[in-house]
């Protein structure tokens, strides 16, 4: 890693001034000064730089040979040029090569349309090879339990191989072989089984290195995709969410330079696609006459205002994996009819670091917004409260998976807002259909208090709606109105609200996140 | 019986005055033959005096670069902040070279003080001897002659007394061409792939384990004991201003009596193949002479009339390089000899740079296509436009390797290439 400091040094990238600190490569100075200079071995994320893809090689005004821009430091009056002659030419060979024994299988190979190789093959024009030889078969192999690689895809940029031994500090993967019979292979013996390899995948400029979850479903220009944040732990990665009609398809991570930097951790990625699964309800059902009848919203939320008792005894349950707007607006709904406290469960699992990036961890706290919760005074609980006959109880969020058929059978008043219908959640006297994060716009807090805005990803289910929305509706109802139709609009209500987010803007949280500073809500361990 | 050939222009005195007596291996004999005499003087010499020394007398460094060996000796830090370690580069794959395991088997002791001279020069408290993994033979005379060593007190703690101490480690490599790159050396040497890495940081500032390393050939230390004992002028004896000294040639292919002599440089090549060699046998005529070892530019018979030096032989277009001639007669097919070379170079590219990677191998395709009768005169172009892409775009020079002679035979056997493609377009 090249050191920069303090020190300013002003260069000309094609003819572009740029100012840098001292210590800055070329690369990263042609990058300011918006110009991309192709790479391949080079990852900003991977401190090693083998400079071996000899991919981003520049001409310096000058010198006769071509230095690899990604290891060369930028001096003060250097003129770089990217698109000289003898710089294209340099390129263009090296596509040339790279293709030569290529098996060319754009066709159907899941990284097209974001394959690094495709990409500069088309800028170069290469589209007939000067090859008249055999093509060198290398074959796949299965390279963990879930990631595939196609040997002959491969370009040995060794990303892999050094995320692995540089990033994740477990030096899984190496190259076997040598020269052109050269492959990625995992040591004898020893399973890649790091729970941080999915970035592999993420890191493979080409399509060599495939999610066997992925492999041949979409096509990469079939697919959309939202900015959000990973709701598999509290630590609060921020991914991009990529679906295919209607469906999450892939999850990758964002760069948050203080969250994740370029990474997440596999159980993120299984975490949400697991998320297209299970049953869900889409309609808003009220107990009438014993048995649950679909009405539309406004029957519903008028039916509830009346009969939704207020006083007497009661018992919350929300969840950790609800917005923090929502769980404001559940205090808020838990205020009115006079519930005090309600908690949240919280399930705990292993914890796992990426050793080169710290700030990532596989957090042992299952849920994205346990310190949203917090926020609104809702904690941490062992168990479902106990229903005595007659109480009233509120559910939200928590699915109910687990608890017996017949929980909740004796309250007086039962209110299940969730999106999935478990055997529990049908003895609610009243289901409100809501989305899950990924249908809709909210915040998490994350473990240290950071507030990050996740966007919409997926079309809720019939008339599924986001939980905040739902409740300040039913909140307004009587009570002036108040229809609240933006995730902007919930935010400044559950900021001010809050205490601890006040004055937050919208904006401001923006793509990256803020910590608002202040002590987060600490979440028992 | 002499060493299997010898010849009157030979200068048999400074590394090869022992080969082909078992006797020489063994210490006590050794110490006859006034073995260990340099080490005893450099003993009493600061380190930058012996540095001194080397560096007057011209010796270049023998692995094929010719750098200049005590200048690469003062990029050594001079203020000292951890373990110095010198690397003896006995990884000697390059075709056509077999000069440091004729110093290996038969003069180990002259090996281990020319290293312990030099360590001696660089601060070095450590010697590492990176042998290549073929040389297994020989790497067993080495080590018997460290362990006497060690045993006498030539190698380890308080050596001879002077309260300077050095240690020394054989080590085999695995069999790889590019372990004799000095920075693939040094991954190799330190666990890693023999896979050559970006410089700088150079072996001075940073090489085995992280810490400053001064690589050197085995020809090249083997040099240093007499040239401290005798001192500069006496190396400069032989030689010329810029190539001083004598060099061990490896003279190979269709020759009369192929073998290693011990040459002053500057002498003819073409002395060197027709006088000291006896030019090829069965009175075939020589059509191509590879002067300095597979990596180098061929020349014509009727090139050879150059002085072997290192600025002779550069300014011919070729290198002296390891001074390893390999003869091809008028019966050797160019294309097949030029295949068989690229065949290596592709063998023992390590993948890391692309063009090295891709390139070397199907250079050595389109040959072996031509070779075999189905080459198009497309091809040449194709072959030339490669000589190109493989020149100067890569972190070591194993891709110039098989371009120096490919260019070389392109330009000058044209002939050959065309009459195997036979005008297919």
């Amino acid at each position: 890693m090249n050191e920069t400091t303090s020190e300013a040094i002003n260069l000309t990238i094609d003819g572009v001034e740029v100012t840098v600190p001292k210590g800055t490569t070329v690369l990263q100075a042609a990058e300011r000064a918006g110009v991309v200079v192709p790479h391949y071995c080079y990852h900003p994320g991977i401190p090693s730089r083998p400079a071996q893809c000899r991919m981003c090689l520049v001409e310096i005004e000058g010198q006769p040979k071509l230095q690899p821009s990604c290891v060369l430091s930028a001096t003060d009056g250097m003129s770089i040029l990217t698109q000289s002659d003898t710089a294209k030419e340099a390129r263009r060979s090296v596509i040339e090569f790279l293709l030569l024994n290529h098996p060319i299988d754009c066709p159907i190979c899941d990284a097209a349309g974001q394959c690094m190789l495709q990409d500069y093959a088309f800028e170069t024009h290469q589209l007939e090879s000067r090859s008249h030889e055999a093509k060198l078969v290398l074959g796949r192999d299965r390279i963990a339990d879930d990631i595939l690689y196609f040997a002959d895809r491969c370009i040995l940029c060794t990303r892999c191989v050094r995320f692995m031994r540089d990033v994740a500090g477990d030096e899984a993967l190496l190259v076997a072989q040598r020269g052109h019979k050269a492959y990625i292979d995992t040591f004898p013996g020893k399973d890649l089984e790091n729970e941080f390899r999915g970035n592999i995948v993420d890191v493979c400029p080409v399509g060599a290195l495939v999610h066997e979850d992925f492999l041949f479903k979409p096509r990469s220009w079939d697919m959309d995709s939202a900015p959000s944040v990973c709701p598999g732990c509290s630590n609060g990665c921020n991914i991009d969410i990529a679906v295919k009609e209607n469906q999450i398809v892939r999850v990758k991570p964002r760069y948050n330079a203080d969250v994740n930097g370029f990474w997440m951790c596999d159980h993120g990625r299984k975490h949400l696609v697991m998320a297209n699964r299970g049953s869900r309800i889409d309609l808003p059902l009220i107990r009438r006459h014993g048995e649950l009848e679909a009405v539309h919203w406004g029957e519903a939320l008028e039916w509830l205002s009346t009969n939704l008792p207020e006083g007497g005894s009661g018992h919350a349950v929300v969840s950790a994996f609800d917005a923090t707007e929502s769980l404001a607006a559940v205090r808020a709904l838990l205020g009115r009819i006079g519930i005090e406290g309600g908690g949240y469960r919280l399930s705990r699992g292993h914890e796992a670091e990426l050793g080169g990036f710290p700030q990532l961890k596989l957090r042992a706290e299952r849920a994205p917004n346990a310190a949203g919760a917090e926020l609104f005074g809702f904690g941490e609980t062992d168990g479902l409260p106990e229903v005595s006959d007659g109480d009233t109880l509120v559910v939200v969020g928590d699915r109910l998976a687990d608890a017996p058929a017949d929980y909740g059978e004796g309250a007086g008043f039962f209110l299940y807002i969730g999106s999935h219908l478990s055997d529990a959640a049908r003895n609610a006297t009243a289901i409100l259909p809501a989305t899950t994060f990924a249908e809709m716009e909210g915040t998490f807090v994350n473990h240290e208090g950071r507030v990050q805005r996740f966007h919409q990803a997926l079309v809720p289910p019939g008339v599924a709606r986001p939980t905040w929305m739902i409740l300040r509706r039913l909140l307004g109802l009587g009570h002036g109105e108040v229809t609240m139709l933006e995730a902007r609009d919930a935010f400044a209500v559950a900021a001010s609200e809050s205490g601890r987010l006040a004055g937050l803007n919208w904006d401001e949280v923006g793509l990256k996140g803020v910590n608002p500073g202040g002590t987060a809500a600490p979440v028992a361990k | 019986m002499g060493y299997p050939h010898s010849h009157e222009l030979e200068v048999g005195t400074i590394l090869s005055r022992h080969f082909g007596d078992p006797k020489a291996r063994d210490l006590n004999t050794w110490l006859t033959y006034g073995g260990y005499e340099g080490l005893k003087k450099a003993l009493e010499m600061e380190p930058a005096e012996i540095t001194t020394v080397v560096k007057d007398s011209g010796l270049r460094g023998r692995g094929g670069a010719g750098f200049p060996t005590g200048l690469k000796w003062t990029f050594m830090p001079q203020e000292q902040k951890g373990p110095h370690y010198l690397c003896c580069n006995a990884d000697e794959s390059e075709p056509g070279a077999f000069k440091d395991r004729e110093i290996l088997r038969w003069v180990p002791h002259l090996l281990i003080e020319g290293c312990l001279v030099a360590a001696r020069a660089i601060h070095a408290e450590h010697v590492y001897i990176y042998v290549r993994g073929e040389y297994f033979p020989f790497t067993n005379i080495l080590n018997d002659a460290v362990v006497q060593a060690y045993e006498a007190g030539y190698i380890g703690e308080n050596i001879l007394g002077s309260g300077w101490n050095c240690d020394l480690t054989v080590h085999i490599g695995a069999g790889a061409y590019i372990a004799g790159e000095e920075t693939g050396l040094m991954s190799s040497l330190s666990g890693g792939r023999a896979e050559p890495r970006i410089k700088p940081p150079f072996p001075a500032q940073s090489g085995v384990f992280g810490s400053p390393t001064t690589v050197n050939n085995v020809e090249t230390l083997a040099a240093v004991p007499m040239i401290v004992v005798n001192g500069s002028d006496w190396y400069r004896q032989w030689g010329t201003e810029k190539s001083p000294g004598t060099k061990l040639w490896c003279c190979s292919g269709n020759l009369e009596r192929p073998g290693n002599y011990e040459l002053e440089l500057g002498v003819s090549l073409k002395d060197v193949i027709y006088e000291v060699c006896g030019g090829a046998p069965n009175g075939k005529k020589i059509k191509a002479v590879i002067p300095g070892g597979s990596s180098t530019a061929l020349l014509t018979a009727d090139e050879l009339d150059v002085p072997s030096t290192y600025e002779g032989l550069q300014e011919a277009g070729s290198s002296l390089g390891t001074a390893s001639p390999i003869v091809l007669d008028e019966d050797v097919n160019i294309v097949r000899a030029m295949r068989r070379i690229a065949d290596f170079y592709a063998h023992e590219s390590c993948g890391q740079c692309v063009q090295c990677r891709e390139g070397t191998s199907w250079v050595a395709q389109i040959l072996r296509r031509i070779e075999v009768g189905d080459g198009r005169l497309s091809d040449l172009d194709t072959l030339y436009d490669l000589c190109e892409q493989l020149t100067g775009r890569t972190i070591c020079v194993l891709a110039d390797s098989v371009v120096f002679p490919l260019r070389s035979s392109l330009d000058k056997f044209r002939g050959e290439y065309e009459a195997l493609i036979g005008g297919r377009p």
